[in-house]
């Protein structure tokens, strides 16, 4: 089955405070989006909302024909800027939780280990990884349980020069086999055919 | 897996603290074994009580604070069941070891053996019930600064019900009297706390998350 996603006339406030309104956009597979706009125009609420976490004001948002929560549940992953990895366990055994809460294979696992070049970190705890480190692992967990539609919030920000190619490398293979990307980013993601920007 | 999430490290500090608290009784209240032995199983109970507030506070917040519970919210299980291995979790990890620790505290204090497996009982489905409503607290305090303090009052009401029904059970059994009513009550306590407490915790949760 195709997954594809439909945002239509989407309104979106938090805190009393109308971040946009009238927004959409349609994706298919393969297709990556940049989302741009300034700091507080709505690009992580607007992610959020459609993980399914946040409550819209008005609009639609939907995944083709699946049912939104099932969707939501078993075909999206979030990536934010809280990684929700546990500073006081080791790499290995919070990759191994996310992996399973998730529903990804040990072998997945083990490829998105090879994949981020993350052996070496595997036995340190949370805490002593530097903050590309840590990105590096959050990104693993992308891999470790395959879903088609990835939701980035600023992926490629503490990544140095190599691995900022690399994430770029995993994302187009992801798109070609036919994934989607919704991005929130500053600068520009090379591989994006679509770009949204946000503005008030 | 949700048993090693629900725990915080919080085993040491909520038996130190019920063991601490059970040493200073004696040492504050006089070391008369009549007087000890007559308020031992509810000064045991209240203990047991008050300990199991101790790591209600890290329960979910370190989750929300971290970015965890995000992923857990969309990913995976359904809420009310995550919220609900995670409360089971943290009960494995802290009431259970408690409910081992009353029985012999009670004992230390001078109460009598026999009340031993009642006690034992009593902290089990008690702690059952501390664990399910403490989480409620725990989840409507999230975000909340100081909310360790927003969860104690919220959640002490709550506990109010289970700690008289206990303590009801076990002043019945020293004198004499029938025990099972005040026991069955409790059990319906915690059952309803079971049934109950997740769905409360997941709509609270959303409420922080969204």
């Amino acid at each position: 089955m195709t997954f594809t996603l439909q945002i239509e006339d989407l309104a979106l406030s938090r805190g009393g405070r109308r971040l946009f309104s009238g927004l959409s956009l349609r994706m298919e597979p393969g297709q990556a989006c940049a989302i741009t706009g300034a700091n507080g125009s709505g690009k992580t609420s607007l992610l959020r909302a459609v993980a399914g976490l946040c409550a819209v004001d008005s609009g639609r948002i939907a995944f083709g024909d699946a049912d939104p929560a099932s969707a939501q549940a078993s075909s999206l992953h979030l990536l934010g800027h809280l990684d929700g990895l546990k500073a006081s366990r080791t790499a290995s055994e919070e990759l191994a939780f996310w992996t399973g809460w998730q529903g990804g294979t040990p072998s997945a696992m083990a490829a998105a280990v090879r994949r981020l070049d993350l052996y070496r970190l595997l036995d340190l705890e949370v805490r002593r990884l530097s903050a590309g480190q840590r990105r590096r692992l959050a990104l693993a967990r992308l891999l470790s349980a395959p879903r088609p539609l990835w939701l980035l919030d600023e992926p490629l920000s503490p990544l140095d020069a190599r691995w900022r190619a690399e994430a770029q490398e995993i994302m187009a293979g992801h798109l070609s086999g036919g994934g989607l990307i919704l991005a929130a980013v500053h600068d520009p993601l090379p591989l994006a055919a679509l770009a949204l920007e946000i503005t008030a | 897996m949700a048993i090693a999430w629900g725990r915080g490290g919080g085993l040491m500090v909520t038996g130190g603290f019920f063991a601490g608290a059970t040493l200073l009784l004696p040492l504050a209240s006089g070391p008369e074994p009549e007087r000890l032995a007559q308020i031992a199983p509810g000064a045991a109970w209240t203990v047991l009580a008050l300990s199991a507030l101790l790591g209600l506070e890290r329960l979910f917040e370190r989750d929300f604070e971290d970015g965890a519970l995000d992923l857990m919210a969309h990913a995976g299980l359904a809420l009310e069941f995550t919220c609900a291995l995670k409360c089971l979790g943290h009960w494995l990890a802290t009431g259970a070891p408690l409910a081992l620790l009353a029985p012999v505290a009670a004992i230390a204090l001078g109460a009598s053996p026999a009340l031993a497996p009642l006690l034992f009982a009593c902290a089990l489905a008690g702690g059952l019930a501390f664990a399910f409503t403490g989480g409620i607290g725990a989840a409507l305090s999230l975000g909340a600064r100081r909310g360790g303090l927003l969860t104690a009052v919220i959640v002490l009401p709550l506990f109010v019900p289970p700690v008289i029904f206990g303590g009801g059970a076990l002043d019945a059994f020293t004198a004499g009297l029938p025990w099972r009513a005040g026991f069955a009550l409790l059990g319906a306590y915690a059952a309803a706390a079971v049934a109950l407490g997740p769905l409360a915790m997941a709509a609270a949760c959303r409420n922080a998350l969204s």
